[in-house]
């Protein structure tokens, strides 16, 4: 069995090595470094099905705000599965980043490329497992620095800086919500352990006001990381100018670990009912926002990133519903369908546009692709058989059981709307004619890559137990 | 294993073409083959026999109560051998397909595949996923290969039914979460033993949620709209299937869930349907007379029948509802007859405007015939399956409620819905004498007059579909014995 410390620690030692490789020797293919960095990836996770579930004990002081329990396995195997997906996108994305980069050798940057998104993901990790509000506002940093720095990768590209700007702004804006939160929490209960404030919370003299004051701010923070409604604006932007592989990690990566604070952090506080409105009202919000406003775009891009915004809707939805469940599968769900449209929209940016009409008549050029791009819409739309219908099923019913009957109508209208967004590509790759009739050349890493996700939808839409039972 | 082969063998063939197999060869065999089986597994059924035959089980999930479990009744199997009719009738009637060939008979195969398995299924969860199967082919069949306003009808249909399932979705999941924790289960047949649990008030918000999901799939006015357009836009076997059989789905539904779970609810809620089947005969009667093309009466058409269905379903007694069984076999082989031949009609002619036709019959006898067949067979002509259908439809309503000081709602509605029979004489007799007989304006085929009438091979599926429909209707006796006894679980008389 290995400690479950040590899956953090191998992917910031990975890290470490790659970037000394890279500074160190001049004259060889940087690609390696990406395998390299994927192989290592796909081995940590190899790893964290030998790692027994762990949870708090007083030998060691790691784990008064360290903690292993199945939620926290099974959201690092989420984090490092996302990881290694979007290195394999990283590694077909080099020839649009050296376009992208200005440097002195034709390799400049492409190390350091491969090397961040192990820093993130060692965030990531430590995010799922953090029980107290220090380890999260580290790890949260430590997630968002490094995305600073890869959202504006490809600093040529102006779209790519503002988006850069962007995010640094709105970022560190939410983390002086998150550490003032904090405060005030700390304020009312003297506690930063999560465990240690549920018990004061259940105390009668209470201060209510601070505490719910500072939850408050501290769900603003979290709004933000998850791109709820009001917190969303800036997702298009940042989205559409972040390099693709990027915004597909941002979009999984980052939301995924949100969501597990969010479900850490709520657990005292839920316990207050007015937090419980707010939350109802900002999940209706986020479902409205983000499907109206995929309806008219036109740059799939843009679209994925205001469902992107939708989904965190029906999350929110689970999370309101109190079900662990649901939220879990929908977000293993939402990565494999996410990244499996964002990992074609990679190979047909290069040779087109992130436009939908530069997916028209991809069904002819590259039919593969094409029933790949085909599987993820109707996984995201949510047709049976897909895991995407699967985990609306189950949120569905969760919310259903907890009488939140004001989300199940909104949802039924999103829904909906969600249809004509997704069918808008289905649209173009089969009625439309394509522009040129050349096929799009897949390298086999990014075809195993595909087919096992296409898989993963499949498998997960019909036969949901691995994923149910390693909540357990 | 039966009942398995029949659902996979539309699948795999699907799959197969898609692969680049000899498609119209490997689509013609496929659905032969389930034709085949249905009618050898129907005619094992014997009369009386109650409960599911044909039964498999393969568990997926005890903590979901989830089940990929199979079996059929008369009543799914007579849906079943609906299904497997009309998806040969339709993948032969197909002609020559000018883009991506090996798409469009994928599309239908899975289309067919989505019926059949839904009919087939015991378990809510493939029950529903089924169905939903048929949306993207749907969508592709109608989008890709339609004609006329063809994109605007595929986003239509899309959106209605995707959003008439998941109201339909929220219904089933009530339903399931209606039962008290220990009895909760995905298992239509253990579902209804335990329905009895419900209570009176718990059963009325799923019931209308059933109705309102239900009746989207199946054109219930005021949310019908969506279906003329969409059958008028559709290549013929689209049409055909869809019309013929998908929309089947959701009376079957009803007939399946709704009523015999939810009979409290059902009765609370029966004046609300009488009105809206009502609407269905009396205002989309008027509105089926005033159209002006072929497809698009036709696919109004489609719609008006259905109300005579929901009164057979309404009718709460055994008389009623196996009528109403009678008929959805019975409209499933007459509507898709007539979309047939109007596609043929539509590949010879630019314009399916009535007033520009006239004097067919004399270039096309073989296609008159076979359309005037159709037409009889969908006015309700005795000797076909629609006449035994709706007598015993009208007598089952009829008798609901009945007492001799006064008329209760239900005989009213029965009068009144008896009109509409008149109605779509009126228009389908109407559309045939325009269209087959009288002269036209200038001639309508003109220089094409030389693609001549049905190609021989085409005989086979009119001839198919027209001996199945009189078939039933001269001896409905034999179908009726095996359909009602699933009717008897939950209606006394």
């Amino acid at each position: 069995m290995i400690p479950a410390p040590y899956l953090e620690a191998a992917p910031v030692t990975i890290g470490v090595l790659l970037l000394l490789v890279e500074s160190f020797l001049i004259n060889f293919e940087r690609r390696f470094l990406g395998y390299a960095a994927l192989i290592g990836v796909l081995v940590i996770f190899g790893a964290t099905f030998f790692t027994a579930p762990q949870t708090a004990t007083a030998s060691a002081p790691l784990w008064n705000f360290y903690s292993a329990d199945p939620l926290a396995l099974l959201f690092k195997r989420i984090a490092l599965a996302a990881t290694a997906l979007v290195l394999v996108m990283m590694i077909d994305y080099i020839p649009v980043l050296r376009a992208g980069i200005e440097g002195a050798t034709p390799q400049a940057g492409v190390g350091e490329f491969f090397a961040l998104p192990l820093f993130t993901c060692a965030g990531l990790m430590w995010m799922s497992s953090a029980i107290d509000f220090v380890l999260i506002f580290v790890s949260l940093e430590l997630v968002t620095i490094s995305f600073y720095v890869l959202v504006s990768f490809t600093r040529r590209n102006p779209l790519t800086l503002e988006a850069g700007v962007k995010y640094l702004v709105l970022s560190a804006l939410s983390t002086g919500f998150l550490v003032y939160g904090i405060a005030w929490v700390f304020g009312a209960t003297g506690e930063t352990n999560l465990t240690k404030i549920v018990a004061v919370f259940a105390r009668p003299d209470l201060e209510k006001t601070a505490a719910l004051f500072g939850g408050v701010l501290i769900m603003i923070a979290l709004g933000f990381k998850i791109a709820a409604a009001p917190f969303q604006i800036w997702v298009a932007d940042v989205y559409q100018g972040a390099p693709t592989p990027i915004t597909a990690y941002l979009s999984v990566g980052s939301k995924a670990a949100g969501f597990v604070v969010l479900l850490r952090v709520l657990e005292p506080f839920l316990m207050l009912r007015k937090m419980q409105t707010l939350f109802v009202v900002i999940a209706i919000l986020t479902l409205l926002y983000g499907n109206l406003a995929a309806l008219p775009q036109m740059n799939l891009k843009r679209l994925l990133a205001y469902s992107s915004i939708a989904h965190a809707g029906y999350l929110l939805v689970a999370v309101v519903s109190f079900s662990g469940r649901a939220l879990a599968f929908y977000l293993v769900a939402y990565l494999l369908m996410t990244l499996l449209s964002f990992a074609i929209l990679v190979l047909v940016e290069q040779h087109g546009g992130t436009d939908i009409e530069d997916f028209a008549g991809l069904s002819q050029r590259s039919p593969f692709l094409a029933f790949g791009m085909l599987v993820a819409m109707a996984s995201l739309a949510g047709i049976p058989f897909t895991a995407g219908f699967f985990g609306k099923f189950l949120v569905f019913d969760a919310a259903v059981a907890a009488r939140q009957f004001s989300l199940v109508i909104i949802g039924l209208v999103t829904v909906a709307a969600g249809f004509y967004y997704y069918f808008k590509v289905v649209r173009a790759m089969y009625w439309d004619p394509p522009a040129s009739s050349a096929a799009i050349p897949v390298s086999p890493l990014t075809r195993v890559a595909l087919i096992s996700m296409i898989a993963g939808i499949f498998v997960f839409g019909i036969y949901p137990h691995p994923i149910l039972n390693a909540l357990r | 294993m039966m009942l398995l082969l029949v659902i996979i063998a539309p699948l795999l063939a699907a799959a197969v073409i898609m692969l680049g197999g000899p498609a119209r060869l490997v689509a013609l065999t496929a659905a032969a083959l389930t034709l085949v089986l249905s009618g050898l597994m129907f005619l094992g059924f014997g009369p009386n026999e109650r409960g599911f035959r044909y039964v498999a089980s393969f568990p997926i999930s005890t903590e979901l109560h989830l089940d990929f479990s199979i079996g059929a009744d008369g009543l799914s199997l007579i849906m079943i051998l609906l299904a497997a009719i009309v998806l040969l009738a339709a993948i032969w009637f197909t002609g020559k397909i000018e883009r991506y060939e090996n798409a469009f008979y994928s599309c239908l195969l899975l289309m067919g595949a989505g019926g059949i398995g839904a009919f087939a299924s015991l378990n809510l969860f493939f029950f529903y996923g089924f169905h939903e199967l048929a949306l993207i082919p749907t969508f592709l069949l109608i989008g890709i290969w339609g004609s006329g306003n063809r994109q605007a009808a595929a986003w239509k249909v899309t959106i209605y039914l995707a959003l008439g399932s998941f109201i339909l979705l929220i219904g089933l999941i009530m339903l399931y979460r209606a039962l008290p924790p220990g009895a909760r289960t995905l298992d239509i047949r253990m579902l209804q033993a335990a329905a009895g649990q419900i209570s009176p008030e718990a059963q009325s918000p799923i019931y209308l949620l059933l109705l309102l999901g239900f009746g989207t799939l199946i054109s219930l006015v005021p949310f019908h709209t969506w279906a003329p357009e969409a059958y008028a836009s559709a290549p013929a076997p689209a049409a055909m299937l869809h019309a013929g059989v998908l929309k089947k789905f959701g009376l079957y539904g009803l007939l399946r869930l709704a009523q015999p779970m939810l009979p409290d609810a059902a009765r609370q809620w029966s004046n609300l349907l009488l009105a809206l089947l009502l609407a269905n005969i009396i205002y989309i009667g008027f509105v089926t007379i005033a159209q002006r093309r072929l497809d698009w009466m036709l696919g109004y058409s489609s719609v008006m029948h259905m109300g005579y269905i929901f009164l057979g379903i309404a009718s709460a007694n055994l008389l009623g509802a196996t009528g109403a069984a009678l008929l959805m076999f019975g409209h499933g082989i007459s509507i898709a007859l007539l979309f047939a031949i109007t596609g043929e009609l539509r590949s010879r002619i630019p314009s399916l405007e009535l007033n520009a036709l006239g004097g067919l019959a004399k270039q096309l006898p073989i296609a008159s015939f076979a359309f005037g067949l159709g037409t009889f067979a969908a006015i309700g002509l005795p000797g076909f399956a629609n006449f035994a259908a709706e007598i015993m439809i009208v007598f089952g309503a009829f008798r609901n409620g009945f007492d001799l000081q006064h008329f209760h709602f239900f005989q009213w509605a029965t009068l009144l819905a008896l009109w509409g029979v008149v109605m779509s004489a009126v228009y389908l007799l109407r559309a045939y004498r325009r269209v087959f007989f009288g002269s036209s304006p200038e001639p309508v085929l003109g220089a094409s007059n030389a693609m001549g009438d049905l190609s021989f091979g085409l005989r086979f599926p009119i001839a198919l579909l027209v001996a199945s429909s009189l078939f039933v209707g001269f001896s409905p006796q034999t179908i009726i014995n095996k359909i009602t006894p699933a009717f008897r679980t939950y209606l006394a008389r």
